[in-house]
């Protein structure tokens, strides 16, 4: 039908309720087939994975893969559905060549798995996708339409068919209907695609690639009149290839439908195809009467009973579903919800999940907050975020850097070095450190791309931030700028002070660090307790960190002898140093 | 001698391969040529695998000379494992089992020419036991039949009567087995398609328990009815060739893991220590109306044997078997409705209308139109009837609850009886063409036999002698409990050993001489 | 439950849901033979139509019959082709599909 001219969104939404029904197909990551030991990998070339059975030879007879059937309990527990105690395969019949038997092995009155339920975060909400049914099912071959002018199957000359995909196992979830999102429907659909998607990839049931095609999802969209309770006729939309799809082609029937309604006009009850470039949905064939799947029991095949024992093997073993996990990293660290929000948003969960030694989390709240957060971070926090991030490397590497340039000048003092040793000892002490900052950044690179074969925990009690790695690399760099100009002020002795200010300043800033990374990084993590720190904390930690690092400054001005016993007043920065002009 | 050879059991065949006496390549050859001089009359053969056969005894010659003694067990093949009991013994094969390389038709024009590329699990139980297959039989078009006209190929004769049918839908193997054109068969049976023909063609025929005997590769007509089964003129032979197709197969989901039945065992029980004082039930509702008169003057003389020979005889009333005719005929044609729809042109098979204009769907409808017969195209109508919404519970739905109700009325009949009988076949061969137009009048040959195959039990048809109004063989069917084989087949056993004292000689024996033309 | 006239329509639709192409002829028979056998299979209802019965769907008591997820040779791509009516480049070559997958 000619759709004249589309409605704004906002205006569709005002005047109707949506109605959305998501039917989200996953291909199952056995070994074989749902009813065949033929392999299912991807990729191989055509009609080579093919037996019997799923060829639909005449005298074939189908047998359960018990995988899949696992497989299907683990997504129906997850889904928190209720596992049928005795369910079974019926025939859904209908001819299609890509479907050899002429009919689909699937499950109709009795599926696996119903009444479940999935929590999806959307906008801060969240929002409960009450969960139908889970069924197994089979998947069809896959047909190439030749001849014709899009390469679709209108105007097809003939199609060529591979029934390499024919008969691996799928498990098809449907939601119930969705109700009350309003105008954030396309929000919610494509929330649910995703934290599903995310979920049964945490299950290892499938590599849930759209754009392979293990994960499919066909959108249904109704509309009724805005408080209406009664259900508008809906569309079925397929071809939705991504999370973005989902959005748009929900967001587009909306529309569509709208404006259909508005003009007076009837929805049909048809399906349509979604189509990537123009973002828009079309009529598939219009069927004026539903089509006759004539269910019936599959007579070659016996019911599936799965056992309380064997099911509660299976939700023991499944791992820990993403939304429990949150709940608890939540709960020992203690964040608020606003701030595991932030987290989650960050996608930082798993990282902090990971880590088996305290992190310094820095969340910034109210208006000091932010501001400290800016200076210290310059903004928004990296990627993960733990420990400090990047642009506080370079103020530390200044501090350290004018802690050692300073007690090389006062050195140069009292101990009688020329500026050209000193300068000589700069860049050296520069080498060394430029060294063992390629040496640990090159492991780094080494840890990412070994796919994180080491236990992360390893990792990150050795990286604890990336900064770590980063840092023997800038300070290199200024002892070499600073060799430089030791070299040009030739010891005149006109820096002497600034050379001591310097020292002071570094020495503090050096031991500061120091404390922070031992106390916040190791200690903790090697007493198995974690740290978390908010603004408050880390000023406190501040203060507790540099009367420490004064400490140690003067234990080692006195063991490197610069520093008579008693001189706290050097330490203090309240005197110069003995020569200095 | 050849002649002697055709006229042996496959019992004393095994023997004399097994002896050394003569060699499996003479049997073979030896039935090749009686097919070669009668089957031009009979047609019951559709294929002939001559040189396969051949190939298939030479390798039986070769594992007995290497030395594997006979005995019961492992086949041919390894080297000094004790040779199957029916090593070297020919087998006509119904032409809806799939052979590798050998044309299987199921009757039908849309799989003419159609080689499968596997082979069936009783296939390949048969090869492995060093049974020759001589070639594919001729059945109503895909096992949809009673008389064996359906056949996409012409029909096959009663070698009784070659103007009448020889039964179906497995016509062809019971022809066979009457022309002695082999002394073993394979049939399958949904709903009396080897216990019909063999009552009618005066030979033995089994339907196990559902479950008991591999159905993959076996092409599918209803799959919670149909069946495979052995077939031969003694009830011995018929036993032999039970005990090496029967067994669980992984292959087969429906396949009961029970044990194989010792049924040859229980066939030398019934022969030698007989049947006194086992319970033997009469079914009330299969005779009476619709039976021949000489068919019932039969089944009541078989009676009178069975009495005499120690049976308790008892009346069991099954209320329900009057609605298993309806039930089946709902039941049988929603499942083959779904079956069938594979036949499509696009994988194998007939493909009729492919001009390069023409669609998918038009050439999927032209090519069945053309390629199935009438009954096939009727039943396929009425399945996708009885399935469509709207009337699935009043038709395919209630049917199924009929079948639990059937099943429950043979619980019951076993509770007071060990065995029940009835006539297999309500009436003897009738003329060809007689009822080939009349499909309810078709359906009710399977009146007696339509029972059993609904609740899954156990059932032969034994010769019970030759009918006074026709003189045409008549069928005495015994059924038994689920997985009850062991009780039928001593019962068959013992009825035979008397029915031979009685008469001198078995039924399939007594069949008139054929005239052998030249094929 | 009486049942409703099996009409030419009602078995020219079955006849076309099962791919079935009839000749007008075949119509006409069909029609007089279904509506016959249909009088006498509508029995069924009568007897069972409403009752608790269960229905029985295998005849089988079986359950949890299982194949282990272990890969299996099946056919060489060869002997998959060699009864195709028509193939090209290791594929069955269809005419071309004019209807929607489902």
């Amino acid at each position: 039908m000619n759709t004249a001219a589309l409605l704004d969104y906002d205006e569709a939404i005002e005047r109707f309720d949506p109605v959305l029904g998501l039917e989200v197909h996953v291909e199952l990551g056995t070994a074989t087939k749902m009813f065949c030991p033929c392999p299912t990998e991807f990729g191989a070339p055509p009609n080579t994975q093919v037996c019997p059975v799923c060829l639909a030879l005449p005298g074939a007879m189908p047998t359960i893969n018990r995988t899949a059937v696992e497989y299907a309990i683990r997504i129906g527990l997850a889904l928190n559905c209720t596992i049928a105690p005795w369910c079974q395969f019926a025939r859904k019949n209908y001819f299609y060549p890509d479907m050899p038997k002429n009919f689909q092995t699937s499950q109709y009155d009795d599926p696996i798995a119903s009444n479940g339920y999935l929590d999806v975060q959307v906008d801060g909400e969240t929002v409960r996708v009450e969960i139908e049914r889970a069924h197994m099912e089979e998947d069809t071959g896959k047909s190439t339409h030749v001849g014709g002018a899009t390469g679709r199957i209108h105007g097809a000359e003939f199609s060529l068919l591979d029934y390499n995909r024919a008969g691996v196992p799928l498990v098809e979830i449907v939601t119930k209907p969705i109700v009350g999102t309003k105008a954030s429907a396309p929000q919610v659909a494509r929330a649910y695609v995703t934290a599903l998607r995310d979920l049964l990839k945490s299950l290892d049931v499938s590599d849930v690639r759209m754009d392979q095609g293990s994960l499919r999802c066909d959108a249904n969209v109704s509309l009724t009149p805005a408080g209406n309770p009664v259900f508008g006729t809906r569309t079925e939309t397929k071809n939705v290839n991504s999370l973005r799809s989902v959005e748009r082609a929900i967001r587009y029937e909306i529309t569509r439908q709208a404006a259909v309604l508005l003009d007076g006009g009837r929805i049909t009850q048809e399906t349509r195809h979604f189509d990537e470039a123009s973002g828009t949905t079309s009529s598939g064939r219009s069927k004026e009467t539903a089509e006759d799947y004539r269910y019936f029991p599959e007579p070659d095949l016996v019911p599936v009973a799965p056992d309380a024992d064997w099911v509660e093997q299976i939700r023991a073993a499944l791992p820990e579903l993403p939304w429990l996990r949150r709940d608890r990293l939540q709960a020992e660290w203690g964040f608020t919800d606003l701030e595991m929000r932030d987290l989650v948003a960050a996608d930082a969960v798993g990282l902090l999940a990971a880590a088996p030694v305290a992190l310094i989390w820095y969340q910034p709240s109210g208006p000091f907050g932010h501001m400290l957060k800016a200076v210290l971070f310059g903004g928004e926090l990296g990627s993960g975020g733990i420990g400090f991030a990047w642009p506080l490397a370079p103020w530390v590497g200044i501090f350290l850097l004018g802690s050692l340039v300073g007690q090389m000048l006062a050195r140069m003092r009292t101990g009688g070095m020329t500026a050209d040793e000193l300068a000589g000892r700069l860049r050296r002490a520069g080498l060394w450190l430029m060294a063992l900052g390629l040496v640990l950044n090159g492991a780094y690179k080494v840890f990412q791309l070994a796919g994180g074969a080491l236990d992360p925990r390893v990792f990150d009690a050795v990286y604890p931030s990336r900064t770590t790695s980063l840092l023997p690399i800038y300070l290199a760099v200024l002892l070499w700028i600073f060799s430089f100009y030791v070299t040009v002020i030739d010891g005149r002795g006109r820096y002497g002070r600034a050379a001591w200010a310097l020292s002071v300043f570094g020495r503090t800033s050096l031991f500061t660090y120091v404390t922070q990374f031992v106390f916040a990084h190791s200690v903790p993590g090697l007493l198995g307790v974690r740290w978390r720190i908010g603004a408050e904390g880390f000023v406190l930690l501040l203060a507790f960190a540099l009367p420490a690092s004064w400490a140690l400054s003067y234990a080692y001005g006195r063991w490197r002898g610069w520093i008579a016993p008693h001189d706290y007043a050097l330490l203090r920065g309240t005197t110069a140093p003995r020569g200095a002009v | 001698m050849s002649a002697d050879l055709t006229r042996q059991t496959a019992a004393t065949l095994a023997d004399m391969i097994a002896s050394g006496e003569v060699s499996s390549r003479e049997v073979t050859q030896a039935h090749l040529d009686r097919i070669a001089a009668v089957d031009g009359s009979v047609h019951a053969f559709l294929h002939v695998s001559g040189e396969l056969a051949l190939a298939q005894a030479d390798a039986v010659d070769r594992a007995i000379a290497a030395g594997d003694g006979p005995g019961a067990g492992a086949g041919v093949g390894a080297a000094g494992a004790p040779l199957s009991p029916l090593a070297g013994v020919p087998l006509a094969l119904k032409d809806i089992v799939v052979q590798r390389g050998v044309p299987t038709t199921a009757g039908s024009k849309i799989l003419e020419g159609w080689r499968p590329p596997y082979d069936a699990t009783v296939t390949t139980r048969l090869l492995d036991a060093g049974v020759v297959i001589l070639g594919k039989t001729n059945l109503d078009e895909f096992a949809m039949g009673s008389s064996t006209e359906n056949s996409a190929y012409g029909p096959t004769r009663n070698p009784w009567d070659l103007s009448r049918i020889p039964g179906g839908s497995g016509g062809g193997s019971a022809a066979a087995l009457a022309a002695f054109e082999a002394p073993l068969a394979i049939g399958t049976d949904t709903g009396g398609s080897i216990r019909q023909p063999a009552a009618v063609t005066g030979t033995v025929g089994t339907k196990p328990t559902y479950g008991g005997v591999s159905r993959y590769g076996v092409i599918a007509l209803a799959s919670s009815l149909d069946q495979v089964g052995p077939c031969a003129r003694t009830v011995l032979d018929t036993a032999l060739l039970h005990e090496v197709i029967a067994g669980h197969d992984p292959r087969d989901s429906t396949s009961i893991p029970s044990p194989v039945p010792s049924v040859v065992q229980a066939v030398r029980r019934g022969q030698t220590d007989g049947i006194a004082g086992l319970r033997v039930g009469v079914v009330k509702q299969l005779r009476g109306e619709g039976y021949q008169p000489g068919v019932l003057a039969s089944f009541d003389a078989a009676v009178a044997t069975l009495t005499a020979a120690g049976a308790e005889i008892v009346e069991v009333d099954c209320p329900h078997f009057q609605y298993a005719l309806a039930a089946y005929y709902l039941i049988l044609p929603s499942e083959c409705s779904s079956n069938l729809a594979r036949f499509d042109a696009m994988r194998y098979g007939l493909r009729v209308g492919d001009n390069g204009i023409a669609s998918a769907e038009e050439v999927m409808s032209k090519t069945r139109g053309q390629g199935f017969g009438a009954e096939v195209k009727r039943r396929i109508i009425l399945g996708t009837y009885a399935l469509s919404a709207g009337y699935f519970d009043a038709y395919y739905g209630s049917a199924q609850k009929v079948r639990t109700l059937i099943r429950r009325d043979f619980e019951n009949a076993f509770q007071s009886a060990d065995v029940l009988i009835s006539p297999s076949s309500p009436v003897t061969a009738f003329p060809i063409g007689e009822k080939v137009n009349d499909p309810m009048a078709m359906y009710l040959n399977d009146l007696a036999t339509i029972p059993g195959s609904l609740a899954g039990i156990p059932a032969m048809s034994v010769p019970s002698g030759i009918a006074t109004d026709t003189g045409l063989p008549v069928g005495l069917q015994i059924m038994g409990p689920a997985l009850g084989e062991e009780q039928i087949y001593r019962v068959a056993a013992a009825f035979e050993s008397a029915y031979l004292a009685e008469h001198s000689a078995l039924v399939p024996d007594r069949a008139p001489e054929l005239e052998v033309v030249a094929k | 439950m009486t049942r409703p006239t099996l009409t030419r329509d009602d078995v020219a639709h079955l006849a076309h849901l099962a791919r079935l192409e009839l000749t007008e002829q075949e119509l006409d028979t069909y029609v007089g033979q279904l509506s016959v056998i249909l009088d006498s299979v509508a029995t069924v209802s009568a007897v069972a139509g409403d009752s608790e019965v269960e229905p029985t769907s295998h005849a089988v008591p079986l359950t949890n019959v299982y194949r282990d997820d272990v890969v299996r040779p099946g056919l060489s791509r060869e002997d998959a082709l060699a009864s195709a009516p028509a193939a090209e480049d290791g594929r069955f070559r269809v005419p071309q599909i004019l209807g929607e997958e489902q």
